[in-house]
């Protein structure tokens, strides 16, 4: 198989689309290699996201610890998800693409590909779920406000799963013209891999922020797990840091790694909500960006291998955290991030690192409608 | 002579319907194993999995239903899945499973040619493909090659697909040796026809499960129309 970790990855799609995956691979490797590819990244980073991000002490909401933030909510559209979307964007015109189709679950990724298709002059088609539309309406409007179509997925779950399916239907249809953006370290090989290294800014970052605040490496790193972007970026930074402990906080209702059995889902094989008979089961989360039943396959090779381990958080443990946060560091996060605030006092770790990874202005209706 | 193979969707119904097709005309029926998330399929293929699933036809049921149609119709019967199912299943103990409840072959429509070498199939290429690829395709193919006739998913078009012509014309030259059947898209007897005049057979699917709702004389009548254009 190609493009695997471990026993996990490769590339389970139809025929249509391996000779785009080839190309895909070959013009991210060429990328890398180009160091005009890396300055032009670089300098969007700076000037156009907000990098680098701020490490933010949180002395009241964890006082028995010394725990940091990593404020990826602090970064332009709002969220992580940016990081990848520009690259790609990048990527996407390097390979002369000029469409450009994504899936979105909480919307985030969806108005961090639409934000880069106004910037880059694509065109943006965002596929999303109904039942996410509903619950994430502010991101739908902003979509549409920055010139991408967002076509609603009436299908199955109406979420992410759906719109993640229908957004490869259409590439699959549309190849020749298209790039897929997609917006988790999930999918066909190269994609795992791609999102990865984008994301990877956020844990090279976070290390020598630590260094030199703390003079020392943080003993637990913490990040929310849905496709996993944000925390296969933040544990990059710290993969080789053996004394460090990497955690995984997935939603308790759709814990892919937690209660998953090994499946193929949207092109790789990786550890996946699922039934005996390899059909995809619902998975159920109050944060719609957590709300999927696969998870990145490098993250499986993680749990397997022991580098990392994943724990899981109720819905009713991220929106206490949510609002605890809120009330003693001002700083309102979104219900993904949520999940990992809401594992920090279990940790014997002293000095933690999590990942914010967004802001929670998109939950506010979620939220308060909960009480 | 062309070959006419009938795609239908495992059910209650299917060993009926399969016999249906075969005194219609069809020379194969390719059996579709119901996913949950089909990425290759299109509406029509979508909702017959997801009644097919509603109805309990997961793996154990659909290789039964196979049984159940071998004793029915005398043509090859090809399973057509996706890899979870194989992966929750078991990848060599489905392929045997399968034979042994009468199978030929099958086709796996998200395991591209080179992945999983070991498992023989019927593989697909598609007008994207490489003649790199349909070398490899040709040579690790089990019987014959799926021509995929469009870049896109299963489902009736208004045309045949005019990306066919080129993609036969090349994988012929890859693999002069190999039977060519070409499906997604067809739908019409002059459909079928116009992609017989190509290739070596065509592949009906969507369309079939259409005509197939209107029950065993139905699907006949239009498998039937179908075998006349392409002996016409």
């Amino acid at each position: 198989m190609t493009g695997t970790y471990g026993a996990y990855g490769g590339r389970y799609v139809p025929e249509t689309l391996i000779p785009a995956l080839d190309e895909l691979t070959a013009a991210w490797e060429a990328a890398l290699a180009d160091e005009g590819f890396r300055a032009e990244l670089d300098e969007l980073a700076r000037t156009y996201a907000g990098r680098p991000t701020p490490l933010t002490r949180a002395e009241r909401f964890a006082p028995a610890k010394r725990l940091y933030l990593k404020r990826e909510d602090l970064l332009h559209t709002g969220a992580h998800k940016l990081n990848n979307a520009l690259g790609q964007a990048v990527l996407a015109r390097r390979l002369g693409k000029r469409r450009i189709v994504a899936e979105t679950g909480a919307g985030q990724h969806g108005v961090a590909t639409a934000t880069v298709c106004a910037r880059f002059g694509l065109e943006c088609v965002v596929y999303m779920g109904a039942e996410d539309m509903r619950r994430q309406r502010p991101n739908v409007e902003r979509m549409g406000l920055l010139g991408a179509e967002v076509r609603p997925v009436e299908f199955g779950t109406k979420t992410l799963k759906e719109a993640t399916s229908e957004a490869i239907r259409d590439w699959i249809t549309n190849v020749d013209t298209t790039h897929y953006l997609i917006g988790s370290c999930v999918g066909p090989a190269p994609y795992p891999a791609i999102v990865r290294e984008l994301q990877a800014v956020i844990g090279r970052e976070s290390r020598a922020q630590v260094l030199e605040v703390e003079g020392r490496l943080p003993d637990a790193v913490l990040a929310c797990v849905g496709g996993g972007s944000n925390a296969i970026g933040m544990f990059a930074g710290f993969l080789d840091d053996a004394g460090v402990e990497l955690v995984g906080v997935e939603a308790a209702g759709a814990a892919s790694l937690g209660t998953g059995r090994t499946g193929v889902l949207h092109g790789s094989r990786s550890s996946v909500l699922a039934d005996e008979d390899g059909q995809i089961a619902d998975a159920h989360s109050i944060s719609a960006g957590l709300d999927y039943p696969g998870v990145g396959p490098e993250h499986a090779h993680l749990r397997d291998s022991g580098r990392a381990r994943y724990v899981g958080a109720t819905d009713d443990e991220a929106l206490d955290a949510l609002r605890r946060l809120t009330r003693t560091e001002g700083i309102i996060p979104a219900l993904e991030p949520a999940h990992a605030l809401a594992r920090v006092g279990d940790l014997d770790a002293e000095l933690v690192l999590v990942c914010l990874s967004g802001r929670g202005d998109k939950d506010l209706a979620e939220v308060l409608a909960r009480g | 002579m062309k070959t006419l193979a009938i795609y239908l969707m495992s059910g209650p119904d299917t060993p009926e319907l399969a016999e249906a097709a075969v005194e219609g005309g069809a020379d194969l029926v390719e059996l579709g194993f119901p996913f949950s998330d089909p990425l290759a399929d299109g509406p029509m293929i979508r909702r017959a999995a997801e009644r097919a699933l509603g109805q309990g036809m997961r793996t154990r049921a659909c290789l039964e239903c196979l049984a159940a149609t071998r004793a029915r119709v005398d043509v090859p019967l090809v399973p057509m899945t996706y890899s979870s199912l194989l992966e929750a299943y078991g990848w060599d103990r489905f392929a045997d499973d399968a034979r042994a409840a009468g199978a030929t072959s099958l086709i796996v429509a998200d395991l591209p040619a080179g992945e999983r070498p070991e498992l023989r199939r019927v593989q697909l290429v598609a007008p994207t493909s490489t003649d790199e690829r349909l070398r490899l395709a040709g040579e690790l193919t089990d019987g014959w090659l799926y021509l995929v006739t469009l870049t896109g998913t299963t489902g009736a078009r208004t045309g045949l697909s005019a990306a066919l012509a080129g993609l036969a014309r090349r994988a012929r030259a890859a693999v002069p040796d190999v039977p060519l059947y070409a499906g997604f898209g067809i739908s019409t007897p002059a459909d079928a026809r116009a992609a017989a005049d190509l290739a070596d057979g065509v592949v009906v699917g969507s369309a079939a499960l259409e005509a197939a709702e209107g029950g065993p004389g139905a699907l006949r009548d239009y498998v039937r129309s179908l075998r006349a254009a392409l002996d016409g």
